[in-house]
């Protein structure tokens, strides 16, 4: 296996684990409408990413163990959790930590993007460089995303507690 | 001509026909009391009309101390004597015998009398040990787009630096936020380009989600004066519903709801495939266009067909028409603003014009509407989640001239974030964070989605919740402080409407006794918490609203919304005003960006630009490499599915909108009794065919239920696109037996029940228009027919055996088409 096809395995792995983050957090945040609508909305783009490397493995030939995904019954405890703890400021601290895990998880797919960019261009492989185009972007509006959600809540929170 | 006109069931009166660059004629709309003669009047007093954005001058008649009705002023540019329904019957609310009198205070669960002192000094001991306790973060201003502009810049003052609160938004939110947002990531600044005069100049005026017909209906009289002329204008009409707009458009799109990216996203490439751009025009004056072609080359009509439910070949026509104008004019309203993807809908709106370099021309502009009176205000004063004068929060020089002219340090002033926008607020004050919540002339217990969240919101004993208004509103009676306001016509100041037109808004009569304007209020406020400058004196120094419109002017000095060349004796002897108006514009400004984009600059633009899928904010490296020059911003935004789609359980899509007789939560409108007789109830409007299919006929009651509730009204089969229903969100519980909210005598009728809780990462508006939705019937009609308006988008389908919107002798107005008045209507004071 090359460096390259275990980069992709890294960001393949990295992706569809954002892709499970995004969508616990939106359901563990049911009641903060907007981080649930858009983390929602953010999850598909990385589900997109690890479908598009998930094709480019198997172009590599690479074989890529699947990760566990996260049950029917746990997202609708999260959920019903939410909804029960929505009157609660605590919560609010949890949102906080929640982000700053999607922002490092969004990071370091970021820099794998990067990688194989770098990657791409040196061996001249265009196909993957257009992925990575195509894809990096995205990873990086996740990150301005969470970015901003935090630089927003995190006054309020921290300071009324 | 001098007719007499039933303006209920003839809205928009008599026509006047004109020719393309012609003057509008004027026709000056009269209504008096009746048995009230003209010669009797003894004074006529300038005002402007209240209950919509469209900036109505109008002059209200005054005996013995009473209103006793209003008349257009015929050498107004905005109406040019004409009023819409509204402005003619609205008037009379304010005589209502119910109005409140008496501050009210909560005692032992009951809202009980008592004097203003008690009522202020209980608001101002709260304040206080909140600010001790928890900080100024703990306390939220939730205002409106009704009061006057010397009330928003007053609280904006108090809030921002007084309390040193981030938390200071406007019920603006709801209905113009979008507009505000998609200036900014258009052209930088907030600020609307066109101007009403382009309707006399246009060729192509195109209504994106725009049922101008009632919610401005004096600007479609000039729509309709102008289709009965030579050289007509044709109009494009992007509405699910069979508006009066749509019945005269030469194309009419009715997209399935929560598509407009898509339909628009067709709609530029189209324009762009067939080469109809002005390229000289982009180079000067754009950034983006690359990457708005190529993010829209896959975009082909039959594409948006599928996702929009609209033949291909109709979006062709609208593209082509779009495409051919000479100059184009187009107009948005809540279609898009309350609409899924709000901002990135309203931007595509913008980069039509600035492909087509169609702004800063006489016909060739953009609308940006708002829904009220206003908002206008709201936005510029920095009430409606903005800093004051467009100011740009990320921009420290600006927070630093800010602060210099309030006398204060810069860090007085919150600016580490965004102005907390109201949706936010009210999950503050859900999560307990937020502790007092002041609310001035808005009423979220029926405005607001998902209503039962927010009664619960504001039920809870922890929140101290007050409220400023002219009745017992649904939420009034939620309230621990109820404060008696004036109103128009009981208080002086100024208003600018949804094109900039500044006009003063005179007093007419007194208050009801007890009763207090606005400022003063908020003037009183200030006085008992003693805010203070950094050099120890007043922070507020002002008293009336003339000195608080003179403040107002050094805060704008400079800014695009400049008042400097402005006064309350100008705005008198003049008329109504376009800002900017000041030294070297001392007439005001009739369009913007005549001569390129002005107010894009990174060191003067008001934001930095979001991303419009996910709200996150760009910074000033980001923009200053994106746009260094400051041009206009074009900004490509990919279709997403809306968050909730028809399903087995709720297979209908629910919107909600307004009509033309009522105005937000009918506190006045519905107390005007040509008015409510017109709209007196809720209904509910489906498509022939759904209705078909489920056997269902005019004037049954149906129920419609969405996952957050359900509402019941009275079937109308009108020819609104299938699988679409519509509901209107006038209506609350103030008149019926349990008073704020529904319960087992009183059945939901709010159609706010029913709304998901949801709103535009960009511009922070909900989203009214795209929840799923079940119907079913209630009960038979059993001979009722339903309470909508036979004259508006809610006519029937079939017209036989429904009686026509009628009002009668009681709604008789006059309208006099020549410009000369009779010696006894001469003005008098």
């Amino acid at each position: 296996m090359t460096g390259i096809d275990l980069t992709l395995r890294a960001l393949h792995h990295g992706e569809q684990h954002l892709a499970e983050e995004l969508t616990a957090v939106a359901e563990r945040h049911r009641t903060e409408h907007e981080i649930h609508h858009i983390a929602t909305d953010l999850a598909r783009w990385s589900t997109e990413h690890a479908q598009r490397l998930a094709d480019t493995l198997r172009d590599h030939d690479v074989d890529d163990p699947p990760q566990d995904s996260s049950s029917g019954l746990l997202s609708t405890l999260r959920e019903k959790a939410a909804e029960a703890l929505g009157r609660r400021p605590e919560p609010g601290l949890l949102l906080l930590r929640d982000l700053r895990g999607l922002h490092l998880d969004a990071t370091r797919n970021s820099l794998h993007w990067e990688m194989l960019a770098q990657a791409a261009q040196a061996t001249k492989d265009d196909e993957l460089l257009a992925l990575a185009s195509a894809c990096h972007p995205q990873t990086l509006r996740q990150m301005r995303w969470t970015n901003t959600m935090i630089k927003q809540l995190s006054p309020q929170i921290l300071s009324s507690l | 001509m001098h007719a007499s006109v039933d303006r209920i069931g003839q809205p928009w009166g008599g026509r006047t026909p004109y020719d393309r660059h012609e003057p509008w004629p004027v026709r000056v709309d009269s209504f008096l009391a009746e048995g009230v003669d003209p010669r009797t009047v003894q004074r006529w007093v300038q005002a402007t009309s209240l209950l919509h954005s469209d900036g109505d001058a109008m002059d209200i008649a005054v005996v013995d101390g009473r209103m006793v009705g209003v008349r257009g002023r015929a050498q107004e540019r905005v109406n040019h004597g004409r009023l819409g329904p509204k402005d003619l019957y609205g008037w009379q609310a304010n005589a209502s015998p119910d109005r409140l009198t008496s501050p009210l205070v909560r005692r032992n669960g009951r809202l009980v009398e008592c004097d203003w002192a008690t009522a202020m000094e209980r608001i101002v001991s709260r304040s206080r040990g909140l600010l001790e306790e928890r900080g100024p973060g703990s306390i939220g201003f939730y205002t409106t787009g009704q009061l006057f502009l010397e009330e928003y810049y007053t609280l904006a003052v108090l809030a921002r630096a007084g309390i040193g609160t981030n938390h200071l938004d406007g019920n603006t939110r709801l209905c113009t936020s979008t507009a505000a947002e998609a200036l900014k990531e258009s052209f930088g600044c907030d600020g609307q380009p066109g101007s009403y005069d382009d309707i006399d100049h246009a060729d192509v005026i195109a209504l994106f989600g725009h049922n101008i017909a009632e919610t401005q209906p004096v600007q479609w009289m000039r729509v309709l004066d102008r289709l009965d002329g030579g050289d007509p204008p044709r109009l494009v009409c992007v509405d699910p519903r069979l508006t009066q707009v749509a019945r005269r458009s030469a194309v009419h799109l009715a997209p399935r709801g929560g598509t407009n990216v898509a339909l628009l996203n067709a709609l530029l490439h189209e324009i762009i495939r067939t080469e109809r751009v002005d390229h000289d025009y982009i180079a000067a004056h754009t950034v983006g266009f690359e990457e708005l072609a190529s993010h829209v080359r896959h975009c082909t009509p039959r594409w948006a067909a599928d996702i929009c439910d609209v033949p291909a070949a109709r979006i062709g026509e609208a593209a082509e028409l779009l495409g051919t104008a000479d100059r184009l004019l187009s107009t948005v309203l809540q279609g898009v603003y309350q609409s899924h993807q709000a901002t990135a809908a309203a931007v595509q709106i913008n980069n039509l014009h600035l492909i087509r370099g169609m702004l800063g021309r006489p016909g060739a502009g953009v609308l940006q509407m708002n829904g009220q009176p206003t908002a206008q205000n709201t936005r510029e004063c920095g009430a409606n989640g903005d800093l004051p004068g467009f100011r740009n929060w990320q921009n420290d020089s600006h927070v630093a001239d800010l602060a210099r002219v309030w006398n204060v340090e810069p860090k007085t002033i919150p600016h580490y974030a965004p102005p907390t926008h109201a949706m936010q607020m009210f999950r503050y004050a859900e999560q307990g964070s937020i502790r007092m919540l002041w609310i001035s002339g808005t009423n979220p217990a029926v405005s607001l989605p998902e209503l039962s969240r927010i009664r619960s919101v504001l039920s809870q004993e922890r929140l101290f919740v007050v409220v400023q208004d002219l009745f017992l509103t649904e939420t009034a009676q939620l309230a621990d402080v109820v404060l008696p306001a004036a109103t128009w016509g009981e208080k002086t100041g100024t208003c600018t409407n949804a094109d900039r037109t500044v006009h003063l808004c005179n007093k007419a009569v007194d208050p009801p006794a007890g009763a207090r304007p606005d400022l003063d209020i908020f003037l009183d406020y200030a006085a008992r918490m003693d805010f203070r400058d950094k050099d120890g004196g007043p922070l507020i120094t002002w008293h009336d609203p003339e000195s608080a419109f003179e403040a107002w002017k050094r805060c704008s000095a400079g800014r695009p919304c400049d008042y400097t060349g402005l006064t309350y004796d100008k705005l008198r002897t003049n008329g109504g005003i376009q800002w900017p108006c000041h030294e070297q514009a001392p007439d005001g400004t009739e369009r913007l960006y005549t001569d390129g984009i002005a107010w894009a600059h990174p060191d003067v633009c008001e934001s930095y630009g979001k991303d419009l899928e996910t709200g996150a904010s760009n910074d000033v490296v980001e923009y200053r490499s994106l746009n260094p020059d400051g041009k206009g911003v074009i900004k490509a935004a990919a279709y997403l599915p809306p968050h909730e789609a028809p399903d087995d359980d709720h297979p209908f899509q629910l919107t909600t909108g307004r009509t033309l007789y009522h105005f937000h939560t009918r506190t006045k409108t519905a107390r005007a009794p040509q008015l409510n007789a017109a709209a007196p109830d809720v209904w509910v409007e489906a498509s022939v065919s759904d209705a078909s299919a489920l056997g269902l006929e005019e004037g049954d009651l149906v129920e419609v239920s969405t996952p957050r509730g359900a509402v019941q009204g009275r079937l109308r089969i009108t020819g609104i696109r299938p699988g679409l229903l519509f509901v209107p969100f006038h209506y609350g519980y103030w008149d019926t037996k349990s008073g704020h909210a529904p319960d087992g005598d009183t059945p939901a009728r709010a159609a706010n029940e029913t709304t998901v809780t949801d709103w535009d990462p960009a511009s922070k508006q909900p989203l009214f228009k795209t929840a799923a939705a079940a119907l079913r019937r209630v009960e038979h009609a059993d001979g009722h027919t339903s309470p909508a308006p036979t004259t508006t988008a809610s006519a029937p389908a079939r017209t036989d055996a429904i009686p026509a919107t009628t009002g009668g002798p009681p709604a008789h107005a006059s309208e006099r088409a020549d410009a000369s008045r009779d010696r006894d209507e001469q003005d008098i004071g």
